[in-house]
C-alpha cells in the first residue's frame, strides 16, 4: 500500500457528490500531481484527503493508519501539511511570525526547521522581518509553503501553488518543490498548468467529473496521445 | 512674545491636556472593542456598560477601603480598588459569552446577530448596574487634586495664563501607557498573543496551524474586560461615575476604533486621541486665545466657539459618518464593520 492511499472517495460539500470513487496515492520522495479540466473536482479531492470534505464512501489511509474520521487539525498532527490556494499566509504578520505560527502545535525547539526553510527559500531569510502581506505573489507562496513545512510534515499538499504567478516564478517554485521532494517528503499537488506540472510528476492523476480518467507516471501521461489531445491542448 | 506663550499655555491647559487624558480613556475603550471585533468578528455594544460595571465594582470597593481607612494617599484609593473592578468586568464578559455569545458562535450566526445579541446584553447590564448602584453621578476621586496647580505655574513662569494638570489626568496617561505597552508586548512577543493575531488575521489558517478557537476567544474576553475596567475607572477618577455617561461613551469609542481601522490595535489608540482632541478642540471657545495673538483692533466679539459643548457627541458622530463614507477601512486599513 502507498504511503498515502485514499481509495474510492465519494463525497462533496453536502449537496451532490463532487468526487466519485476517486483514488489518489502518493509515495514518500515522490511528487504526485492531480490535473484535469475546470470543475473536475481536483481541489475537492485534495480537500477530502485533508478532511475538509465529508466523505460518504471511501477511506484515507496515511502510512497504514486510517485517518478518514479525523479533523484537518488532527491530520496536521499525523504529518499532513496543507497549503491552501488562497489566503494562505497571515498578511499582517511578519515572515518569521508566519513560520512560527506554522510550528504552533510543535513542542520544543523549531530553530532547526526554520533554518532549513530559510535554506530552501533564502529570500525569506532576507525578508523575515517584513509583513507577509507586503511580499510579491511568488514570495508569498514561498511563505505559505514554508509555513506548512514548519510542522515537519511527511506529506505536503499544495493546492495550485502556481496560480497567478509568472512563468519564471512558476519554474522556480517547481524547482523548490523538487528540492523538498529530495528530503523524502511525499508531495501531492493540484495544478492548472498541467503540462508543466506533469514534467516534474512521478505520478499523475487525471480527473474528469470527479472520477479517475487516467493514472500513470508523469512522463507516460505526457506521452499519451489521448491525454495530450484532451487535456494538454494537443 | 509673552502673548504667544500665554496663548500656547491657554490652549494646552484647556484643549491639549484634557484632550490627551480623554484620548487615553477612549484609546483603552477602543482597544477592547477592536480586540473583540478582531477575534469574535462582531461589534460589542455592551462594552460601554461593561466599563460601567467594572467601574461600579471599583467604586464599591473604594468605599469599602475608605470605610476601613485603607488608602494610598496622595494617590486615589480607586487605584487599589481597580483590580476588583477588573475581575468583575472579566467575570461578566466570560459569563455573557457563556450564556449568550457562545450559543450564536456555535451556530455560526452572522455578525449582525451577535451585534444585536450584544445590545441585549447591554440593556441587561444597564439594568444590573442601576439596580446595584443607581443612576446617579458619583465621585470616584480622592487624594491629591493636582500635579501642577495653575497658581504655581503662574508664579514659576510669570505668565498670565496658568497650566493645571490634575493628578487624575497624569494617572490616566501613565496607566494607559502601561496598559497599551503591556498589550502590545503580549500581542507581539508571546505565543498566545501571536495566536490571537493569527486568528484575527486569517481564522482558517490559524485553525490549520492548531490554534484553539476557545482559547483565543477566552483571551479576547479577558483582555477586553480588563481594558474596560481600566478605561472606566480612569474616566471615573478623571471626571465622575454616572452609568448613562458610560453608555454614551460607546459612540466616541466606536468612532475611535473605526477611524483607526477596526481590528487594528494601533489604530484604536491613534483613533482615540484624534477623536478626543477633535472634541476638545471643536468645543473650545477661542476668544481669549485669539486676543493674545491678534492685534487689539481685531479682537473677536463672539466666543469663537465652533460648537457648544452640549454637541460634543455630535463630533464623534460626524467623524464616524465621514470615515465610513470616505475610508471605511480606517486610517490603518482595518476591516469593514459588517
Amino acid at each position: 500500500m502507498s504511503f498515502l492511499a485514499s481509495e474510492g472517495m465519494t463525497g462533496g460539500y453536502g449537496g451532490a457528490d463532487i468526487i466519485r470513487r476517486c483514488t489518489i496515492e502518493a509515495e514518500q520522495g515522490e511528487v504526485a500531481v492531480i490535473v484535469g479540466p475546470n470543475g473536475a473536482g481536483k481541489s475537492t479531492a485534495m480537500k477530502a484527503i485533508f478532511g475538509m470534505v465529508m466523505l460518504r464512501e471511501g477511506a484515507v489511509v496515511l502510512d497504514g493508519e486510517d485517518i478518514t474520521r479525523l479533523s484537518p487539525q488532527e491530520r496536521v498532527r499525523k504529518g499532513m501539511g496543507f497549503v491552501p490556494q488562497e489566503r494562505n499566509v497571515f498578511t499582517t504578520m511578519t515572515v518569521q511570525e508566519n513560520l512560527e505560527m506554522g510550528a504552533y502545535i510543535r513542542e520544543g525547539g523549531t530553530a532547526d526547521t526554520m533554518a532549513r526553510v530559510f535554506d530552501l527559500f533564502p529570500i525569506l531569510k532576507e525578508r523575515r522581518r517584513q509583513l507577509a502581506g507586503e511580499l510579491s505573489g511568488g514570495q508569498r507562496q514561498q511563505v505559505a509553503i514554508g509555513r506548512a513545512l514548519m510542522t515537519e510534515p511527511r506529506l505536503l499538499m499544495l493546492d495550485e501553488p502556481t496560480a497567478g504567478v509568472s512563468p519564471v516564478v512558476m519554474d522556480d517554485l517547481f524547482d523548490r518543490i523538487l528540492e523538498i521532494r529530495a528530503t523524502g517528503i511525499a508531495i501531492l499537488m493540484v495544478e492548472q498548468n498541467a503540462a508543466q506540472a506533469l514534467t516534474i510528476a512521478d505520478r499523475g492523476f487525471v480527473l474528469v467529473t470527479g472520477q479517475n480518467r487516467h493514472t500513470d507516471t508523469g512522463a507516460a501521461l505526457l506521452a499519451d496521445p489521448e491525454v495530450r489531445r484532451s487535456f494538454l491542448g494537443g | 512674545m509673552t502673548d504667544v506663550a500665554n496663548a500656547i499655555v491657554l490652549l494646552t491647559n484647556f484643549v491639549i491636556v484634557p484632550g490627551v487624558a480623554y484620548g487615553s480613556q477612549l484609546a483603552l475603550g477602543a482597544l477592547g472593542v477592536t480586540l473583540v471585533f478582531g477575534i469574535l468578528r462582531f461589534a460589542n455594544f455592551a462594552h460601554g456598560d461593561v466599563m460601567a460595571f467594572g467601574t461600579m465594582v471599583a467604586l464599591l470597593t473604594t468605599w469599602w477601603f475608605q470605610g476601613m481607612g485603607v488608602g494610598i494617599a496622595p494617590l486615589p484609593t480607586a487605584l487599589i480598588a481597580l483590580p476588583f473592578g477588573i475581575v468583575a468586568a472579566v467575570a461578566f464578559n466570560l459569563s455573557a459569552d457563556r450564556v449568550v455569545f457562545r450559543f450564536y458562535r456555535r451556530r455560526k450566526s452572522p455578525p449582525v446577530i451577535l451585534l444585536i445579541a450584544s445590545v441585549g446584553v447591554m440593556f441587561a447590564l444597564q439594568g444590573i448596574v442601576r439596580f446595584i448602584i443607581g443612576p446617579d453621578d458619583r465621585r470616584l476621586a480622592d487624594g491629591a487634586r493636582f500635579i501642577i496647580k495653575a497658581s504655581e505655574f503662574k508664579a514659576a513662569t510669570g505668565l498670565k495664563e496658568g497650566l493645571a494638570i490634575k493628578l487624575s489626568q497624569g494617572l490616566t496617561v501613565v496607566v494607559t501607557a502601561i496598559a497599551v505597552t503591556a498589550l502590545f508586548w503580549f500581542l507581539h512577543r508571546t505565543r498566545a498573543g501571536k495566536a490571537m493575531r493569527a486568528y484575527s488575521d486569517n481564522e482558517d489558517l490559524a485553525l490549520l496551524s492548531g490554534v484553539s478557537p476557545d482559547r483565543v476567544v477566552l483571551y479576547a474576553w479577558l483582555i477586553a474586560g480588563t481594558l474596560a475596567a481600566v478605561a472606566g475607572t480612569m474616566y471615573g477618577i478623571d471626571k465622575s461615575f454616572k452609568p448613562f455617561t458610560y453608555f454614551q461613551l460607546l459612540l466616541p469609542i466606536f468612532a475611535s476604533a473605526i477611524l483607526g481601522g477596526i481590528g487594528h490595535p494601533i489604530g484604536a489608540v491613534v483613533g482615540g486621541f484624534i477623536v478626543a482632541l477633535s472634541e476638545t478642540a471643536v468645543t473650545y471657545a477661542y476668544k481669549k486665545f485669539l486676543r493674545y495673538l491678534l492685534p487689539e483692533s481685531w479682537e473677536p466679539s463672539g466666543l469663537m466657539q465652533l460648537l457648544s459643548t452640549d454637541y460634543k457627541l455630535a463630533i464623534s458622530f460626524v467623524i464616524l459618518v465621514v470615515v465610513l463614507l470616505v475610508r471605511p477601512t480606517g486610517i490603518f486599513r482595518g476591516r469593514v464593520l459588517s
